[in-house]
């Protein structure tokens, strides 16, 4: 039997909410997939659409972005101008070829952390049934030569 | 080139029995620019501060990454320590292997590998860090208290007695708030007006306190410790400094018949009025909707009266620019409309009242002059059957919360109306009785036992009218049979709700509220007085249902948090703020449109001979709270934010 598709995953948090609320899975000791390796952000107003983009060129399977619910930012906003951004972008995606499912949108406060872990659980599930994602990497591959800054 | 040291704490067994850090600090130490990896049990430690503290020194190091717990745990006493090591603290960085790796994850092998992609990931970004000086901004020692009831009066006090000045601003014509209202408070059964006024007078008086009333915040702008703020002084049409008080026009007053608001309704007044005797200041207003002269243009009789030419029937709005360095909002509460329950028949029967409504018949300033008389006909009740929960903690209809405050004055009321009215009888309803307190517990025993409260568990189906008695069907859930009581007066506990304009206020002064309308602080537990926009304070019921000790503690405390603020000569932040690299910037102004602080201005770019050549954005460091949001936004990637450039996140997102 082979060994089962870990999947590499990419989080871009903001600090005030989803950050606080994987730090609140940790204290209560709640368990969830080890795949995801977590950005932290002032806000996810900060949040590039290249962030995400590079994350997936440099060989991530999937990317989460996270941040204080609706009315809820500490910045009073950004995340408005995120959620703005990403309705834009998810076409964008599709466009450019990268399946939109890879890219998972939340809203997890600092109180949830038990729905960080089962985002968590769920997204890591979701990336693997769709397998490892190498064709946007490949195609940027073949155009740059090296894939540094 | 770098010299990173990477500390990798075990954090006894929270970290270490789950990561290999052997193995950890071993391949970060092969590291590119990684010239320490060590690991040690407790790095926070007085004796693992140190260490590092060595480190840098012994090996010049130009950046630190501490793998351990969260940087909200730790990242200050890292930062501190850095230093005093004589390494700029914004070049010290934490990787998050407890909260978000040790103690989440059950397999050693994944929970390693993780710790090193998080830990490799920080290296990445240290060594793109910048070195990063805090910002310092001026401080303006003058707060802006506002809201007049016990909160806002007490912080005043507070603020004002030790030294610093205040404007207290009032949108009634009087100071005094709910507590006025009140006939006594439990759990002393002291009179509320007794100790009430004198704070009132006090604030008043106080050469540090500016009193404005009958005023209303009109906008805020600025930031922590450089707030400007303009306040709308209505017009009362009667002249503060002519007027005496001595209160003839109110008697002479021929429009005596409107609804008394500080009687909620079951006293009149006049359309020239002060809220109630004690007002503070004893300055009438003219309520323009009501007056004779603005309905009709005649009347005038209060001017007649007046001997010191007071009134002013075409006194203007004016309004007040205030600098101010800290605000605390202290807004307050209204209670429930109980309307939505039209089984209690509250606005159907005159001898259904609320809680509040209570107070007044029962404070001997009311409009009974404190007897127990019933709003219909003035008969004294022989049976009051008190509903408790009339729109607390009941989702369907009313509000999810608990108001707090309503179990005890209910018991209150029952003892109040026991001591006034012999041989009366008193039912009350509950679902349970919530009396935690100093003292509480044992004064809602003293109701039961002492003054003979018949508490009935159980919820009140109908209020009906028959043969002059208010007849209440419910059920009492500890006998599990149905009860009809035939009453002379129904008092509903009402629920506390937030003031209508909360929310609109809120979005006047920046800060964040929730569902019902209540205004969030920073922090549940700890931060519980601050809101979450730097400078501005939170005391009293405008927060949460509370009780008058509580409002006066909290509103201590907001004063010890304003004084603390002011005993700075300059104020110092973090200096994560955006910075614009003004040779790029297109002058389009996104970040302007991104901005939820107004902290991006124009700003000219001039040739030798004064002509402008062009216009780019400019940050303002004291206003940018550091979100973000314009450096996404900028079009031709001039701004970028300190402590999270684009350079650094790239390199995050390249090392994991």
């Amino acid at each position: 039997m082979s060994e089962p598709f870990e999947p590499k995953i990419i989080a871009f948090v903001c600090t005030y909410c989803t950050y606080a609320g994987a730090d609140l899975a940790g204290t209560s000791r709640l368990k969830y997939a080890p795949n995801v390796r977590i950005i932290r952000l002032p806000c996810t107003g900060r949040i590039s659409p290249m962030f995400i983009l590079k994350a997936l060129q440099k060989g991530a399977d999937g990317v989460l972005i996270s941040g204080c619910h609706p009315g809820d930012c500490h910045f009073t906003h950004g995340n408005y101008h995120a959620r703005r951004r990403w309705m834009v972008f998810r076409a964008l995606l599709d466009f450019i070829g990268i399946p939109p499912e890879r890219v998972k949108y939340s809203w997890i406060s600092a109180a949830e952390g038990v729905k960080f872990a089962e985002f968590i659980n769920t997204v890591t599930e979701d990336i693997r049934k769709l397998g490892p994602f190498e064709q946007y990497s490949q195609l940027i591959g073949q155009t740059e030569a090296s894939a540094s800054l | 080139m770098a010299k990173i040291g990477v500390f990798i704490c075990h954090c006894g067994e929270n970290i270490g029995a789950k990561v290999d850090c052997t193995r950890l600090a071993a391949a970060m130490g092969e590291h590119p620019g990684v010239a320490v990896s060590v690991e040690y049990k407790y790095f926070c430690s007085d004796p693992g501060q140190e260490s590092v503290k060595r480190a840098i020194r012994e090996n010049n190091l130009t950046g630190v990454v501490v793998a351990a717990c969260s940087p909200r745990m730790h990242e200050a006493t890292f930062r501190k320590a850095c230093a005093e090591a004589g390494l700029n603290p914004y070049l010290c960085e934490i990787a998050n292997i407890r909260e978000q790796c040790s103690w989440v994850h059950t397999d050693n092998g994944q929970a390693t590998e993780k710790a090193m992609d998080i830990t490799r990931s920080m290296v990445e970004k240290v060594k793109r860090n910048n070195k990063l000086q805090p910002i310092e901004v001026p401080v303006t020692r003058r707060a802006l208290v506002i809201g007049g009831g016990i909160a806002g009066i007490q912080a005043a006090l507070d603020i004002a007695n030790a030294g610093q000045e205040v404007v207290l601003v009032e949108r009634e014509p009087s100071l005094g708030g709910h507590m006025a209202q009140l006939s006594e408070t439990f759990p002393t059964l002291d009179c509320s007006q007794c100790i009430m006024t004198p704070r009132m007078v006090e604030a008043a008086q106080h050469p540090k306190i500016r009193l404005l009333t009958y005023s209303e915040i009109e906008s805020v702008d600025g930031y922590i410790g450089n707030f400007s703020v303009r306040v709308r002084m209505k017009s009362r049409y009667v002249d503060i400094d002519k007027c005496t008080g001595c209160g003839d026009c109110i008697t002479k007053c021929p429009a005596k018949k409107i609804s008394s608001e500080f009687d909620c309704g079951l006293g009149k007044r006049t359309a020239i009025y002060t809220p109630f005797a004690q007002s503070v200041p004893n300055i009438p207003v003219i309520d323009k909707a009501n007056c004779i002269y603005f309905k009709n243009g005649k009347c005038k009789i209060c001017s007649k009266t007046c001997q010191c030419d007071a009134i002013d029937f075409a006194m203007p709005d004016t309004f007040v620019d205030l600098e101010i360095g800290a605000i605390v909002v202290a807004t307050g509460f209204q209670v429930q409309n109980n309307s939505m329950y039209g089984e209690y028949g509250y606005g159907t029967y005159p001898d259904v009242i609320n809680g509040l409504q209570f107070e007044r018949l029962a404070s001997a300033s009311g409009p009974t002059a404190g007897k127990i008389q019933r709003p219909s006909d003035g008969a004294e009740p022989q049976t009051v059957v008190f509903i408790q929960c009339a729109g607390s903690r009941d989702p369907s209809k009313g509000v999810r919360y608990c108001s707090k405050i309503c179990c005890m004055y209910t018991a209150k009321h029952a003892m109040l109306y026991a001591h006034k009215v012999h041989g009366g009888k008193t039912h009350i309803f509950y679902m349970d009785i919530r009396a935690a307190g100093k003292g509480y517990d044992e004064f809602s025993r003293r109701a039961i036992e002492e003054d003979e409260a018949a508490y009935l568990r159980g919820r009140v189906s109908k209020v009906w009218q028959e043969n002059g008695k208010l007849m209440v069907r419910g059920v009492d859930t500890l006998l599990g049979r149905p009860v009809e009581i035939a009453a002379d007066m129904v008092v509903l506990a009402t629920a506390i709700i937030s003031q209508p304009d909360a929310k609109e206020f809120a979005k006047t002064i920046g800060i964040g509220y929730d569902e019902y309308g209540f205004y969030n602080e920073a922090h549940l537990k700890l931060r519980p007085v601050e809101s979450s926009t730097a400078g501005v304070f939170l005391a009293g019921a405008c927060q949460s249902p509370k009780d008058i000790p509580d409002s006066v503690a909290q509103a201590s405390a907001t004063a010890s948090k304003v004084l603390a603020l002011f005993s700075k000569e300059m104020l110092e932040r973090e200096p994560v703020v955006a910075t614009n690299n003004e040779a790029t910037c297109a002058g389009c102004w996104g970040c302007v449109l991104a901005c939820p602080y107004n902290a991006i201005e124009q700003k000219d770019i001039l040739d030798r001979s004064g002509r402008v050549i062009k216009r780019v954005a400019s940050v303002n460091p004291g206003l940018c709270q550091g979100c973000g949001t314009c450096v996404t936004f900028c079009r031709s990637n001039s701004l970028d934010l300190a402590g999270f450039t684009e350079k650094q996140i790239f390199a995050e997102v390249m090392g994991l």
